[in-house]
């Protein structure tokens, strides 16, 4: 709640309509105690004042009525009357778009057919038909108001429903022993009340100005009676000799239905869960880099990463998410980079392009060059030209990856043919070479497919071959296969076998999975806490782990064929990048820690063509 | 030993393109009938690649989808949801997804009350006591119980999950990949847990994974689940090491081992049979190294092959 006043706060129009709209309902709060004339009092001799009469501030209407008077008494009945019809609205438009929701099948079927029903008449033909059967008046104008609004809610909460009743926590209510009153009531209601409110915010201006609009044509509130749009109906006839009694009443309307409407985008601003993540704020074309100096060159690879530091800044949080790391990796060379979520390995990776969404992450430190130019903060044009063309990303899901409305043949098409000058022909016979190339059967009529119409290895398959559109040297592979099935999964990697050794490919392969990495890569960087903490030949790795950490994670991963088994864990979390303890960042859960350990830097010390972060390495004999 | 949960050709097709009115255009058979026996105090694996059914089966056990075919019975009595608190403290379910399956907009002590106030109609006090004491089992603070699902980690929510769980005081846990959303080195802390509970509490779990080593490290049987059938079923210890359906096989090459060279084990680019167009005979004909012409005509059946072992194959490999 507080978090929603502060977000709704700093958006500065939201603000102000807020305060106008409070000011607006403060005074019409005020109207009985305040010292104006009686609205309904005609006084024909006085009629058509100027405002700023004496007795008159806002002058008088063709009855001679106090405009001011009238113009408060008629806001207080048009905001009671709007807000009512929206609350009835949402109320009754809320229940049926639940029930509808949350029941499915036939059940939503007839109600929404009904409300779509309701929804083909044009609304305000709607709203005459209902008072015209009603009869005119206020009560009867808002009944009107409230049901043409009804099936705007009861679609809008059935899709926020309908999204709810299929969560996992409505299925363990229902386990609990629950009952469907009552999962509707505490499970599903204050899951869907926010986009309630949302809806509610949005249409309450919206409202007023209808019930004004029945008014305006007589059929709401009745003589003498004053609300907005029976004023304004009023002072139609005198338009041009006295414009200042339509213009008063014209312009609280303006002043209600904008400072509304203002209010209502800020509460959706601040509610809207994809909002307030962000998902309005464009990310930048590549990542921000903030760094004081740019480090000499260590390895010899043709992609060398030197000390990469990349952080979030998140408010007044800083979060470490890579906190300087080295690799390097050669032409025809698989490298693993491994590590538990949150230990910095994809952001790693996506830092050597600058892919990292910025805000919020910058990087503050470190070099990654290709073929000695270093490409953080090179110029985004030339960072653009080697985007996917010298060095390529594949990513764990390709369904989220490719676009989903384009053929597949034309989306590899095009990342050819950004990248290189050739016609529309040539790009799609290069694009079903490479689909022939990651062994998709058929590729001519899969060259056709959309990514839906694939299986998630095949489209896998696209996403590689995509990869290797422009025939890069570097492959960064982050967590390929970790969304297939290990039938596929084996065939994806025997595939990325076959290409970095045809190809003379270099991979940098980000992954969880210790199996994966013996099996395809040559050397491995175990990560923890955005830093690698032991980094050597593979095979090495895994027979003889120096760091506690690597040894511990092996030992949790269970193998094939051991039987049953007690597995051993590693007590504890993994320590938050915002927070990080100081000196050994596994110390907190090492059972091999010392007191020196939670005590400054520990230094990536090498040896015999290993590294490793640990004061206390275990270097076993071979 | 007695069976704590029966399964009798139980089956679930889902209708395809259904108009508002009359049949379905197609229907797909997302679990062919299926029977099984999980007997008490006993680990059933299941394993089994996306698509082949095993959440659908799962479902079907505790009534979250009604089975089209078949019959269930749970420690001797026939299936029986009408009364959902008699029914809720006979079989529970842990779920895949450990931050979804809390409800966002409660707090942990709400989502723990629940079980207990609907299906055991404690007082207050007595649910203080039993939610500290089934806290203390799964190895989390007690301060734990005022905070929202957001704050806790994978690991954390999946402990509450099985906390939860345990609350409805059933003997039988339907486990839904209770640890593929974990971190390896959590995966084994929840895992170890669950053994704990078990040895403790005596339950009888039917654990659901794609993790070939993290099934076999948990269970005492294991089925081989393809394409909405069983097409194996034997000892933990047996059924990979000597795979008798050609499936079971491919599988167990399939995963990645530390040590063993990278070979893709099919040859064949080969997919699963399209479930709306389901082929005649043997569903895994089509991949299979030893299909016949009698592969691709008739469906075999689970048959006895060895010692606790079942396999439904026409050409089964040497044990």
């Amino acid at each position: 709640m507080r978090l929603f006043l502060r977000l709704l706060a700093r958006n500065r129009l939201a603000l102000a309509g807020a305060v106008v709209l409070g000011f607006v309902v403060l005074l019409v709060l005020m109207t009985p105690v305040l010292p104006l004339a009686e609205p309904n009092i005609t006084n024909t001799a006085d009629r058509f004042q100027r405002p700023f009469t004496p007795g008159h501030l806002l002058g008088t209407d063709h009855l001679g009525r106090d405009l001011l008077s009238r113009l408060l008494w008629g806001t207080r009945l048009s905001l009671a009357v709007g807000f009512s019809a929206a609350v009835i609205a949402a109320t009754i438009g809320a229940a049926i778009g639940i029930v509808a929701g949350y029941f499915g099948g036939r059940t939503d079927n007839l109600i929404m057919r009904g409300v779509d029903m309701l929804m083909a008449f044009p609304y305000i033909l709607l709203a005459l038909a209902i008072v015209a059967a009603l009869g005119p008046g206020l009560m009867n104008a808002l009944i009107a108001v409230a049901a043409v609004n009804v099936p705007f809610f009861a679609r809008n909460i059935r899709g926020i429903t309908v999204g709810i009743a299929h969560k996992e926590f409505v299925d363990a209510a229902k386990l609990s022993g629950m009952g469907h009153g009552r999962i509707i009531l505490s499970e599903i209601l204050p899951n869907v009340l926010p986009v309630i409110v949302i809806a509610m915010s949005t249409t309450v201006g919206w409202m007023i100005l209808e019930t004004a609009g029945l008014s305006f044509l007589g059929l709401g509130s009745q003589p003498p009676q004053a609300d907005l749009g029976s004023m304004l109906g009023e002072a139609r006839a005198a338009l041009i000799t006295s414009p200042h009694t339509s213009v008063v009443p014209g312009v609280m309307i303006l002043i209600i239905v904008m400072s509304i409407n203002l209010l209502g985008d800020g509460v959706r601003d601040a509610l809207d869960p994809r909002l307030r993540s962000g998902a309005l704020t464009r990310p930048m074309a590549a990542t921000l880099v903030d760094r004081d100096s740019v480090p000499e060159p260590s390895g010899d690879g043709i992609l060398t990463l030197d000390g990469i530091e990349t952080q979030f800044h998140v408010g007044d949080r800083i979060y470490r998410a890579v906190g300087g790391v080295s690799l390097s990796v050669g032409p025809g060379e698989c490298l693993g980079l491994i590590g538990e979520s949150g230990s910095g390995k994809s952001v790693t990776a996506l830092s050597i392009m600058g892919l990292v969404a910025s805000p919020p992450g910058v990087i503050t430190g470190g070099a990654a060059r290709y073929r000695g130019r270093d490409l953080i903060g090179m110029p985004y044009r030339e960072l653009r030209r080697l985007r996917g063309d010298r060095i390529a990303y594949i990513f764990q899901d390709p369904l989220a990856t490719l676009h989903p409305l384009y053929r597949v043949g034309d989306q590899l098409a095009e990342a050819i043919r950004c990248h290189h000058a050739i016609g529309r022909a040539e790009a799609h016979d290069r694009a079903i070479e490479l689909l022939k190339s990651v062994r998709i059967p058929n590729p001519e009529s899969r060259a056709r497919s959309y990514p839906h119409e694939m299986s998630g290895g095949m489209r896998q398959r696209v996403g590689i071959a995509m990869a290797l559109a422009n025939d890069p040297d570097v492959i960064i592979a982050d967590e390929p296969t970790t969304a297939l099935d290990v039938t596929v999964q084996a065939q994806i990697l025997s595939l990325l076998n076959d290409l970095r050794r045809d190809r003379g490919l270099a991979i940098v392969f980000i992954t969880h999975d210790f199996g994966v990495v013996a099996q395809l890569c040559d050397r491995v960087a175990v990560m923890y806490a955005g830093r690698i903490v032991e980094e050597g030949p593979t095979a090495e790795i895994l027979a003889r782990p120096a760091h506690p950490y690597t040894s511990r994670l092996i030992d949790c991963v269970p193998e094939l064929g051991g039987g049953r088994r007690e597995l051993a864990a590693i007590p504890g979390l993994p320590p938050s990048v915002d927070d990080l303890p100081a000196g050994c960042a596994f110390a907190p859960r090492c059972d091999k820690k010392q007191s020196s350990c939670a005590v400054g830097e520990v230094a990536l010390k090498p040896r015999d063509g290993r590294a490793v972060r640990c004061l206390y390495p275990d270097w076993r004999p071979a | 030993m007695s069976a704590a949960l029966k399964l009798d050709n139980l089956s679930k097709s889902f209708p395809v393109g259904k108009p508002l009115f009359g049949p379905p255009k197609f229907t797909v058979k997302a679990v062919r009938p299926v029977s099984l026996t999980v007997e008490t105090g006993e680990t059933l694996g299941i394993v089994g690649e996306s698509g082949c059914g095993k959440s659908t089966l799962a479902r079907m056990l505790v009534g979250l989808i009604p089975p089209t075919t078949g019959r269930i019975e749970i420690e001797g009595r026939a299936f029986d949801n009408a009364d959902p608190a008699a029914f809720g403290r006979s079989i529970q379910y842990v779920f895949q997804d450990p931050i979804s399956s809390l409800n966002p907009r409660k707090t942990i002590r709400q989502i723990m009350e629940v079980p207990l106030k609907r299906l055991h109609r404690m007082n207050k006090a007595d649910r203080a006591r039993r939610i500290s004491e089934i806290f203390a089992a799964v190895n989390l603070r007690d301060d734990f119980l005022n905070r929202y699902p957001h704050e806790f980690s994978g690991g954390q929510a999946q402990r509450i999950g099985i906390a939860r769980a345990l609350a409805a005081n059933a003997r039988i846990l339907i486990l839904d990949e209770p640890v593929s959303a974990l971190d390896v080195s959590v995966q084994a802390q929840v895992l170890n847990l669950l053994a704990k509970l078990k040895r403790e509490f005596g339950l009888t779990y039917l654990f659901i994974s794609h993790d070939l080593a993290v099934v076999e490290a948990v269970s005492d049987r294991i089925a081989v689940l393809y394409f909405g059938a069983v097409v194996e079923i034997g000892r933990a210890e047996a059924i990979f090491n000597r795979p008798r359906h050609p499936y079971t096989k491919l599988l167990a090459d399939s995963a990645p081992v530390v040590g063993r060279p990278l070979t893709a084990p099919e040859g064949k680019e080969t997919e699963l049979p399209d479930p709306l167009n389901p082929p005649p005979g043997c569903a895994f004909a089509a991949r299979c190294p030893r299909a016949s012409e009698l592969c691709r005509q008739s469906e075999p059946q689970l048959t006895v092959m060895g010692e606790y072992q079942l396999a439904a194959c026409h050409h089964p490999l040497d044990s």
